[in-house]
């Protein structure tokens, strides 16, 4: 590799790095701010970012706040996953035209956008939900054209954490909050009182292009420490814990504890988590009909385990209640995942418990069938 | 087995060529490509995904002979919007097809055995690819016995052919209902009660069940108080299906895909999900 792997930028770079990112005909999509909270949009300029804006989040509350420092990435996941571009909410599988007493099917999903995309700001924890929803839809029997289309060829600029929300728990699962691999480029900004860098890391050919393009220094030993700390900072502020020991087994052997009967006093059934959730891939399949009826598509949409009509054959729905529905989403997500593909189904991103209207935690669930306390002591908020 | 296309969720068009009423509700269709493509093979057991414009798309076993090339039958229940849609289908209309998808029986593993095909309701659909394949290639086989339970005379499948199999060397095919009428001179009572005119030799039988779950739940424990081993039974299962190739996730069943790890699967395996309720 031509560039040396690490390399010291100032922060206005990412402005630069923006314009590089165009330039190479990419797409590039970002954190920004909109309607109160951080989502994923497209970001035309460093000023599309959040920046100078933080994020508090507990169990089913969000809030963003100013924060004094000017920082670009001073806030971790909101509700939006990069799901929303890989594996989109809707998404025409093809249509049909009705031809006198027959019809002809038009092969025509939604073409992926016509440049490839540029993540901008891909946490660690995205990163390893990425890899999830690549074994999923990517590795197995089949292979999904849709998100194929989208995932080949992207960039990714990963962002290290230096800071956690009370909800994350990305180190019990093993994903974060380091960026070890599957980027492009990977960043750690470094605010200091006198300084306002950015240490980026590069983990690919195409990476280091991208990196030459920028003004760049050479990165000092001192300011790899800065970025460890910077790290280690976020670690050590990560209060949530999943104890995952055997946790396979823990939920197929429970099936029957208490504990969903108490969850499902709670649970609404609203499939927010799923939504929010960045592995969650369960679709459903839409026939739409213009008023002619003449002209039909297929719609292929983001669907959820909680409703009722998930599980619906003739005669009625194998899960009727809340209390089965909740354990399948979470023995799917923790156990079962791992007999299907490999891995657990989830990456300790925190946004199932933040986006839960009634505040529901996954790590307060699992320690209640565990039996132990909930871990850290304070992050059960079951009876709130 | 047909290559995949490109796009696994994309149909084949189809054309349908005959239809058969078989109860007042159930229908067979054959259903043969339209545009002179090749129709694609499939195995007993295998399930197809039934396209109809403008309504949408279901899950359907292949009920026909797997070595009848050329045509796809499929039995069908009308017994919602998408399924009345399909049974009416006038013959030159057309069914967009994706598949065939999943597993089969296993006619393999069974060879050299006697075969035990028990089918409850619409089950007997998806089992009738087995027995052509067994009274096909008759010496490859033990004896074939078949159970067969409806709600009522007028509910059963394929009456005519029931009774054609019944006259095969070394078949006894049984039937039973719910509520025989006054014309009904057959059996009356659950599946299982059909056991107690069988003898099963059970080091050497290959069970196959496919009906509603709890016809099945009875029907392994029956076997295996005959003592027929759990790895020699299979059962077909059903789950809500959007994709058919793993990606949709309705089909789940523990930590199965019905879609890709099904729909044919040892007891061995599903014994313990059996029991479980909205699993």
């Amino acid at each position: 590799m031509a560039e040396k792997r690490q390399a010291l930028v100032e922060a206005g770079q990412i402005e630069r790095l923006i314009e590089v990112l165009h330039r190479r005909g990419y797409e590039v999509v970002g954190p920004t701010v909109r309607e109160a909270a951080i989502v994923y949009d497209r970001v035309e300029k460093l000023a599309d970012l959040p920046v100078g804006w933080t994020d508090e989040q507990e169990a089913g509350s969000y809030r963003l706040k100013r924060r004094e420092d000017g920082a670009l990435f001073g806030y971790v996941v909101g509700p939006q996953s990069w799901k929303k571009y890989l594996h989109p909410a809707d998404v025409r599988l093809f249509s049909a035209q009705r031809q006198g007493e027959t019809f002809r099917i038009l092969s025509n999903p939604d073409p992926p956008p016509p440049g490839r995309y540029a993540f901008l700001c891909v946490r660690a924890c995205e990163l390893a939900a990425i890899a999830v929803q690549d074994r999923v839809l990517l590795h197995d029997r089949y292979r999904d054209p849709i998100y194929q289309g989208r995932r080949d060829g992207i960039f990714i600029v990963a962002v290290n954490c230096t800071q956690s929300a009370a909800t994350c728990f990305c180190t019990s699962m093993g994903t974060g909050p380091r960026a070890h691999a599957g980027f492009d480029l990977a960043l750690t900004e470094l605010v200091g009182p006198d300084h306002h860098r950015i240490l980026i890391e590069v983990g690919s050919e195409v990476g280091a292009e991208v990196l030459a393009e920028l003004e760049h220094f050479e990165a000092s030993d001192d300011v790899e420490r800065e970025a460890e700390q910077a790290v280690g900072r976020a670690r050590s502020q990560i209060q949530r814990r999943m104890d995952t020991t055997g946790i396979r087994d823990l939920l197929y052997s429970n099936f029957d504890h208490p504990r969903w009967d108490d969850v499902a006093q709670r649970c609404l059934a609203c499939a927010n988590c799923t939504m929010v959730c960045p592995t969650c891939f369960c679709t459903t399949v839409e026939e739409v009909s213009d008023v002619t009826g003449d002209h039909a598509e297929r719609w292929r949409r983001w669907d959820s385990c909680f409703t009722q009509s998930f599980s619906y054959i003739h005669g009625g729905s194998v899960r009727s209640s809340a209390k089965s529905r909740y354990r399948q989403w979470m023995t799917h997500k923790l156990a079962s995942w791992i007999d299907q593909f490999g891995s657990s189904g989830c990456v300790g991103c925190g946004r199932c418990i933040t986006w839960c209207p009634v505040g529901i935690d996954i790590t307060g669930e699992v320690g209640a069938i565990r039996g132990a306390t909930a871990s850290a002591g304070e992050n059960d908020h079951g009876n709130t | 087995m047909a290559t995949l296309p490109t796009d696994p969720m994309v149909p084949d068009p189809y054309r349908v060529g005959q239809v058969w009423k078989e109860t007042s509700d159930t229908f067979t269709l054959a259903l043969e490509p339209a545009d002179g493509a090749a129709c694609s093979g499939f195995s007993p057991g295998q399930f197809s995904m039934l396209y109809v414009f403008g309504v949408g798309e279901l899950p359907i076993s292949i009920s026909g002979d797997p070595e009848d090339p050329g045509r796809l039958i499929y039995t069908v229940r009308s017994v919602g919007q998408a399924t009345h849609a399909l049974v009416s289908r006038k013959p030159g209309e057309m069914v967009g097809v994706r598949g065939p998808f999943g597993g089969c029986w296993p006619l393999a593993e069974a060879r050299g055995k006697d075969v035990v095909l028990v089918a409850g309701g619409l089950g007997l659909a998806p089992l009738r690819p087995a027995i052509y394949q067994v009274l096909r290639h008759r010496e490859d086989y033990g004896r074939l016995i078949v159970l067969y339970g409806g709600r009522s005379p007028r509910d059963l499948l394929y009456r005519k052919e029931l009774a054609a199999w019944a006259r095969q060397p070394d078949t006894q095919v049984l039937s039973t209902v719910d509520y025989g009428g006054l014309s009904w001179r057959g059996h009356v009572g659950v599946v299982t009660s059909l056991f107690r005119y069988v003898r099963l030799q059970p080091a050497r039988t290959v069970a196959m069940l496919c009906g509603p779950e709890i016809m099945m739940r009875f029907v392994t424990r029956e076997l295996e108080s005959c003592g027929v081993q759990a790895p020699d039974i299979y059962l077909s299962m059903e789950r809500n299906m959007k994709c058919a190739v793993g990606f949709c996730g309705h089909c789940q069943y523990g930590p199965y895909f019905i879609c890709k790890d099904g729909p044919v699967f040892p007891y061995s395996k599903v014994r313990s999900l059996l029991e479980k309720h909205e699993i």
